[in-house]
């Protein structure tokens, strides 16, 4: 904000297209890819966020279609809330018009740069137009405006404008032509909109490409994310061009209201420290502030005791929507595990809150030579540049993943693995490398708090890994002693021509285990579950028996007593896992009552047991 | 015989099945065919199993597999004995496809445990009626032999006069209900590594010149190459030469002709010459005969390295032949030779090298 604001002034006297020109880098548009990348990124963006604001559940339309060898025209259509036909110049026509231009809030664009930038792309390397349609709820049809930037003015100049009817309720279709070049791959449109999907599981997106190939993701969730709550600014971390900005727009008549009344955590108490520390008069009208004044009060802010930032304004993607957008995107892939996502909670680095979220995706057909895919986000929008300068890279890289099962040379550097790694920052203020926003500044707060969150993802990948290696361990001994040996008896009896031996010693003293074994069916609601208990010992076994499923609940008690088994005995216990998965999740057996190392196919009971019950039940309220 | 053979095979099945059924873990034990398990034997001069024993058993899911194999190749050989056939190793290996579980996964994993049945009965694979599809090597030379043939007569054949340039191929099988030797005028035997020097020495008469049989080992030779290389050796007295490339695995090649190999150290006592000689290529031939040379490659080296640990190659002329050969980092190719016309070899190398072996030119 503090850049383009900035920008702004000192870019006042010279044409805009000239300033776009100059800028064409730092706002994206710097390659011929690229640039139909940053049309359709800007324009989803703005279509994501208008939609979280009002509480509608996205419907997207995204279609880049091939004009000539170098032309393209991208369309995107939302079902947002739309805007009003008058509003349409100023929104889409304006460098730096935003409706909230000083209030500190998470969302995905900034200060709307990024659609005008992205019209006027369009405008310079074609001549052509750009093409808006906009409906609200209210007006009865909806409104075809072509539109041009004046870029001696700063304005939208409107071509024409005729109403059609629309067979939708409400929403805005964009469509701006432009040269570029279309392009598959790490950096290319396919893949920032299945990383968007990721991540907003609750939107139904269509993409057609140049070759007219439809790819659908669809939603798996109807959950509404929490809006993220504008806050006012808190005053460490602004510039004293930033001060002065919001002195402009402020309708305070003294310099002490102003303090008060504009600033996060700004009392009257701390207003007249603030003063008092500068020597500035609070009587003085704060408008038309100089630099000096505004250094000053930067200078006192530092100085004068001040609250953090209040934390409850920032909007996570959230448990639910990290599970979910990653099973849907990434299910073809068959992956053996998904880790419970883990949400930090809300830290401040200079004087803005921030938080960091991290889910991953193991196993399966996930490529295992490879080094393991890292999907970065800000504030809900995915990063795929300038992977290299990124905040979220350097910390999976700063942290060593062998104790936790992975391969990496000298425990250092991305790691090698069938995983993704999907790493959120989300701030009011996220700090990128450029103006672009393609990497998230290397902050040491901001690292500190991602490697704490991967470390935390890292504990579960691990203890996936070793419960997996207990099971392989335990179905290779239940496969010897169910279907090797007795098929040795039976061909012997047969070469031999005599009567199959009686195998249960023999059996009982190679396993000398109790094995647990388990079978999910589908049925309604979640799934059936037959777990069947063969004594393989030399004695008979009692003891007590818990359930707990990997993912959803048990329908009823999980705790069984199981009776003595002769050697050579089968128990069986039958009960229900309530699921949504169409996947067996598959469920872990704990044992009371027995020495653990005669059990294969459950753990012996954890202290915490009891505990768990009560956070299951707070889970299923 | 073949009731000797059944009955000792239904015994190794009714271990295991007894084992099964009295509730105690079964087992199959056996001699560790291992490179540090191999021993000289004194009274036969060749290197045989020592007393080291592997056991295979059903407490681990590797162990019951490799008994569960067992188990259907015993019932495959006896299925043969009783209905007079025979089978190529290849054969059972795509047979083993239709036994479940107990199907093979590599013919090398089905031919080793072939061999594994050799060392545990005592037994040879022609009496379980398994051969190898490989063609045997080929004979030139004034040796006269007969071969039983398919009607079950047995035909003589003089090596030198009654077979076309290719020479009298080997049988897979050369005992004596096949192949007997009957007469020879030759003084000692050639064994050739590459057809290429064969076809040399065929065609300079080397033979005829020098009195010899020549025999063509096609690379590491066959069971019985090597068989027919010992009989010739005790029953016509043929002193064996053996002529090969200058690298580690020709010098293997030598190794399983004069000491026995370690896969087949079983039965090394039928196999192996432990009077052979090796004439070259030698390491002090590429300096002392100034050959053209191949740079050793890493896995040559690692060869070379291991046999110098191997216990059939603890003389000093090995020891320093295969120095020699680390040293220079050089190997050369018997064909080599050719650099001084084609009838260097036959006019000065062989019978220089003969001369120092024994004298025999």
């Amino acid at each position: 904000m503090s850049a383009g604001r900035a920008m702004a002034s000192h870019y006042k006297e010279i044409s805009i297209a000239e300033f776009f020109e100059k800028n064409r880098h730092i706002l994206g548009f710097d390659s011929p890819q690229r640039s139909l990348f940053m049309i359709v990124k800007e324009a989803l963006d703005n279509s994501l966020d208008a939609c979280e604001e009002w509480g509608i559940l996205p419907e997207i339309y995204v279609e880049v279609a091939k004009k000539s060898d170098d032309t393209f025209r991208v369309t995107v259509r939302d079902n947002g809330p739309g805007i009003e036909r008058i509003e349409v110049p100023r929104v889409f026509g304006q460098l730096l018009y935003g409706s909230r231009f000083h209030a500190v809030r998470q969302s995905r664009g900034q200060q709307g740069i990024g659609i005008t930038a992205a019209i006027l792309y369009g405008q310079i390397t074609t001549g052509e137009p750009s093409r808006i349609m906009t409906k609200t709820q209210e007006a009865d049809v909806g409104f075809e405006i072509y539109m041009q930037i004046n870029v001696k003015e700063n304005k939208g100049t409107v071509i024409s404008e005729s109403p059609v009817i629309v067979n939708y309720g409400h929403g805005i279709e964009i469509s701006i032509t432009a040269k570029g070049r279309y392009q598959t791959g790490k950096q290319s449109i396919i893949e920032y909109l299945r990383e968007t999907a990721v991540v907003n599981p609750n939107m139904n997106l269509t993409f057609v490409d140049p070759d007219g190939v439809t790819t659908v993701f669809r939603r798996s969730t109807e959950k509404l994310p929490e809006p993220a709550r504008s806050i006012k600014p808190h005053p460490l971390g602004l510039e004293p061009g930033e001060i002065i900005g919001l002195a402009a727009v402020s309708s305070e008549k003294h310099l002490r209201s102003f303090l008060t009344g504009e600033f996060n955590r700004v009392s009257d108490r701390v207003a007249d420290e603030i003063l008092k520390e500068s020597g500035l008069d609070g009587s003085a009208f704060p408008g038309e502030m100089k630099a000096e004044t505004a250094m000053k009060l930067q200078q006192a802010f530092r100085k004068v005791k001040l609250m953090p930032p209040p934390v409850d304004c920032l909007s996570p993607l959230g448990e639910e929507f990290i599970r979910r957008g990653l099973m849907a995107v990434y299910e073809e892939h068959h992956p053996a595990f998904y880790s419970k996502p883990v949400t930090r909670p809300v830290s401040v680095y200079n004087g803005n809150p921030f938080s960091v979220e991290v889910g991953i995706v193991y196993g399966g057909e996930l490529r295992a030579d490879d080094q393991v895919k890292i999907i970065r986000y800000a504030n809900k929008v995915p990063l795929l540049y300038q992977a290299g300068a990124c905040a979220m890279i350097r910390a999976v890289a700063e942290i060593d993943w062998r104790p936790y099962g992975m391969d990496q040379k000298q425990g250092i550097g991305v790691p090698f693995g069938p995983m993704i790694i999907l790493v959120h920052v989300y701030g009011t203020r996220v700090p990128y490398t450029s103006e672009s926003k393609e990497a998230v500044a290397a902050i040491p707060e901001i690292i500190e708090e991602i490697k704490l969150a991967l470390k935390s993802v890292g504990r579960g990948l691990k203890s996936f890994m070793n419960r997996n290696e207990r099971r392989e361990k335990a179905n290779e001994k239940f496969n010897l002693v169910m279907n090797i040996i007795p098929e040795i008896g039976k061909k012997c009896s047969r070469i031999l021509g005599r009567e199959e031996p009686n195998i249960d010693r023999v059996m009982s003293l190679v396993a000398n285990v109790v094995f647990i074994k388990e079978e999910g069916s589908k049925c309604d609601g979640g799934f059936d579950v037959l777990a069947r208990i063969l004594n393989y010992t030399s004695e008979s076994r009692a003891f007590t028996l818990y359930a707990e499923p990997v993912s959803g609940k048990i329908d009823g008690e999980a705790m069984w007593t199981i009776p003595s088994i002769s050697p050579a005995g089968v128990s069986e216990v039958r009960f229900k896992v309530l699921t949504e998965s169409d996947k067996y999740p598959g469920t872990d057996y704990y044992t009371t009552g027995i020495n653990p190392v005669l059990v294969h196919g459950a753990e012996p009971l954890p202290g915490d047991w009891s505990l768990r019950e009560e956070e299951a039940v707070e889970d299923g309220a | 015989m073949e009731r000797e053979v059944k009955k000792t095979l239904e015994s190794m099945v009714e271990d295991i099945y007894n084992a099964l059924g009295g509730g105690e873990v079964p087992e199959i034990r056996m001699s560790s065919r291992n490179r540090d398990n191999i021993v000289l034997d004194k009274l036969s001069s060749v290197w045989k199993y020592g007393d080291a024993k592997v056991s295979r058993s059903l407490r681990t899911t590797d162990g019951a597999n490799y008994v569960l194999k067992n188990m259907y190749m015993i019932d495959f050989i006896l299925e043969m004995l009783r209905d007079g056939k025979s089978s190529t190793l290849r054969e059972m290996y795509y047979i083993s496809e239709g036994w479940g579980r107990a199907k093979f996964g590599t013919q090398d994993e089905s031919d080793l445990m072939a061999e594994d049945l050799e060392v545990i009965t005592s037994l040879i694979r022609e009496d379980f009626k398994l051969r190898p599809e490989e063609n045997g090597a080929s004979i030139i030379g004034d040796i006269t032999i007969e071969e039983r043939s398919r009607k079950g007569d047995f035909k003589k054949i003089n090596c030198k006069d009654d077979v076309g340039e290719a020479g009298y191929t080997i049988p897979n099988n050369v005992e004596s209900e096949k192949l007997r030797i009957r007469s020879t005028n030759a003084k000692f035997v050639l064994a050739l590594e590459t057809g290429g020097m064969f076809d040399r020495l065929v065609e300079n008469g080397f033979d005829e010149k020098f009195g010899c049989v020549l025999v063509h080992l096609k690379g590491q030779p066959a069971r019985s190459t090597r068989r027919v290389l010992k009989r010739m050796n005790i029953e016509m007295n043929l002193p064996i030469f053996v002529f090969t490339d200058g690298d580690p695995w020709s010098f293997r090649i030598f190794g399983s002709i004069a000491y026995g190999a370690i896969k087949t150290a079983h039965i090394s006592e039928y196999l192996a010459v432990p009077t052979a000689e090796f004439i070259g290529v030698t390491a002090s031939d590429i300096l002392n005969y100034d050959l053209p040379t191949d740079k050793l490659t890493d896995k040559d080296i690692a060869a070379l390295n291991a046999e110098l640990k191997d216990p059939r190659f603890q003389t000093d002329f090995w020891r320093s032949e295969i120095e020699t050969m680390l040293q220079i980092n050089k190997k050369a190719e018997q064909q080599a030779l050719a650099k001084y016309g084609l009838n260097y070899v036959t006019d000065t190398y062989l019978p220089e090298k003969l001369g120092e072996a024994g004298g025999i030119i």
